[in-house]
């Protein structure tokens, strides 16, 4: 092997794309010819300092976020068409509740109430989970899933990110509890969904939160800031109760 | 595939790989705000065209999905940009072998300013072998060009940066 043979290779060497036997002639080359050696040594020194992570741009955080809720906008909006049949389905859950207001069915407060209550948060859960139904909203953003509620809803539900914490906030909807409209949210962990629903409570006071386990989903409701939350998901126990201290401990009027 | 199911395969195969998407944005538009837009855009089609993706190396995936969109980006906004090597200039001899490149040394900013001054194909392909390690053969596949392309361009963009990084310290010397 020549000078120009090596010149010709060098990269490919640098770059550890050649074969072993190429490798060892260009080896033996460097070791008698010192001006091919010295251009190797500049070779290799150009790609250490090239290498060197001063100059790699790491994307920064707010655009993980930024793609993810665009990727979910999209992704949203190709599949408004296909959704409409629950959307319809929705309104007429709506309706069925209506009628069962206007006649006074339920009485919150009692624990009959929040039998009933207890069951439409599963069914409203269950339902959720059907394909393109989760999120109305899909954002991240609580400065954009809180200000969406405004106009469809007649409170203002505490909406927080928890992300930090391992429970990225994926979105909001409406939803139809306890007969009337209410905020839900959602929010994710690991794979699970946990949503939470959220309106304004018919007694004053604080109460803390009660748990209990229904058709294998936990749930947990609480009053707190005059609003009623009831949080359900398939995490388990433990997991779901440190989410609901996170959402008290953070979620104010 | 179900909507919900390509949204979260989506993340989990494509998300991973935004700061390879970022660093190479950012080196080929050279601006922030324009990496970002462009990133962004980029996962878009990636996310549309995800049914595409048969496995595979999915970074260097994403990135022949962001060099297109840099490209493409490029030439609509900066279309005075020399794509190629102006050849008188890199017709002189590096003289490498006469003194030693001590570029351990050398400041960063003179290396990243020589890096931005070369044509933006060469940079993309300083780019995806030193910064991201691809080999010769994925870069093929993202820029787009034949292996021999790749080996050629390699070799220019190191000489060039040789010979901006050696003629300063000469000087000084």
């Amino acid at each position: 092997m020549n000078c120009q043979d090596v010149q010709n290779l060098i990269h490919a060497y640098l770059d550890g794309e050649l074969d072993v036997v190429k490798s060892l002639e260009i080896e033996q080359h460097l070791q008698d010819c010192p001006t091919c050696s010295h251009a190797y040594r500049n070779h290799q020194a150009l790609r250490t300092a090239i290498g060197d992570n001063a100059l790699y741009y790491r994307a920064p955080a707010s655009l993980q976020k930024r793609v993810q809720s665009a990727v979910r906008q999209s992704s949203h909006a190709g599949s408004t068409l296909r959704s409409m049949p629950w959307r319809w389905l929705g309104v007429l859950a709506s309706l069925v509740v209506i009628i069962a207001v206007t006649w006074g069915v339920t009485r919150l407060s009692s624990p009959a109430a929040t039998e009933v209550l207890a069951q439409e948060v599963v069914a409203s859960h269950v339902r959720s989970l059907m394909p393109d139904h989760l999120e109305d909203v899909a954002s991240s953003d609580e400065h954009t899933v809180k200000p969406w509620f405004s106009g469809k809803l007649d409170f203002s539900p505490p909406v927080v990110d928890l992300a930090n914490q391992g429970f990225p906030l994926m979105g909001g909807r409406l939803d139809y509890l306890d007969n009337r409209p209410v905020a839900a949210l959602v929010y994710h962990h690991q794979q699970h969904v946990i949503n939470v629903f959220i309106w304004p409570s018919t007694g004053g006071s604080d109460v803390a939160a009660k748990t209990e386990t229904r058709q294998g989903y936990h749930l947990a409701y609480w009053t707190k800031f005059g609003m009623m939350y009831w949080a359900i998901s398939d995490v388990n126990e433990t997991e779901l109760q440190q989410f609901v201290q996170l959402i008290q401990a953070q979620a104010t009027p | 595939m179900p909507e919900h199911n390509k949204v979260v395969q989506f993340e989990q195969t494509i998300l991973p790989h935004l700061d390879a998407a970022y660093n190479l944005a950012r080196w080929l538009t050279q601006d922030e705000h324009d990496a970002e837009d462009v990133v962004q855009e980029a996962c878009l089609r990636a996310f549309r065209f995800f049914e595409g993706f048969h496995g595979g190396n999915s970074r260097a995936w994403l990135l022949t999905i962001v060099r297109h969109t840099c490209y493409t980006w490029l030439q609509k906004n900066r279309a005075h940009e020399p794509v190629a090597f102006d050849e008188e200039l890199d017709e002189v001899e590096s003289g490498a072998s006469a003194e030693d490149l001590l570029l351990q040394n050398a400041d960063q900013y003179a290396l990243r300013q020589a890096i931005e001054e070369l044509p933006v194909e060469f940079r993309a392909v300083i780019v995806l072998r030193e910064l991201e390690g691809l080999s010769y053969k994925e870069i093929a596949g993202v820029a787009g060009v034949p292996l021999g392309t790749v080996m050629s361009r390699l070799a220019r963009a190191r000489k060039r940066l040789q010979h901006c990084l050696i003629q300063p310290m000469t000087r000084e010397a």
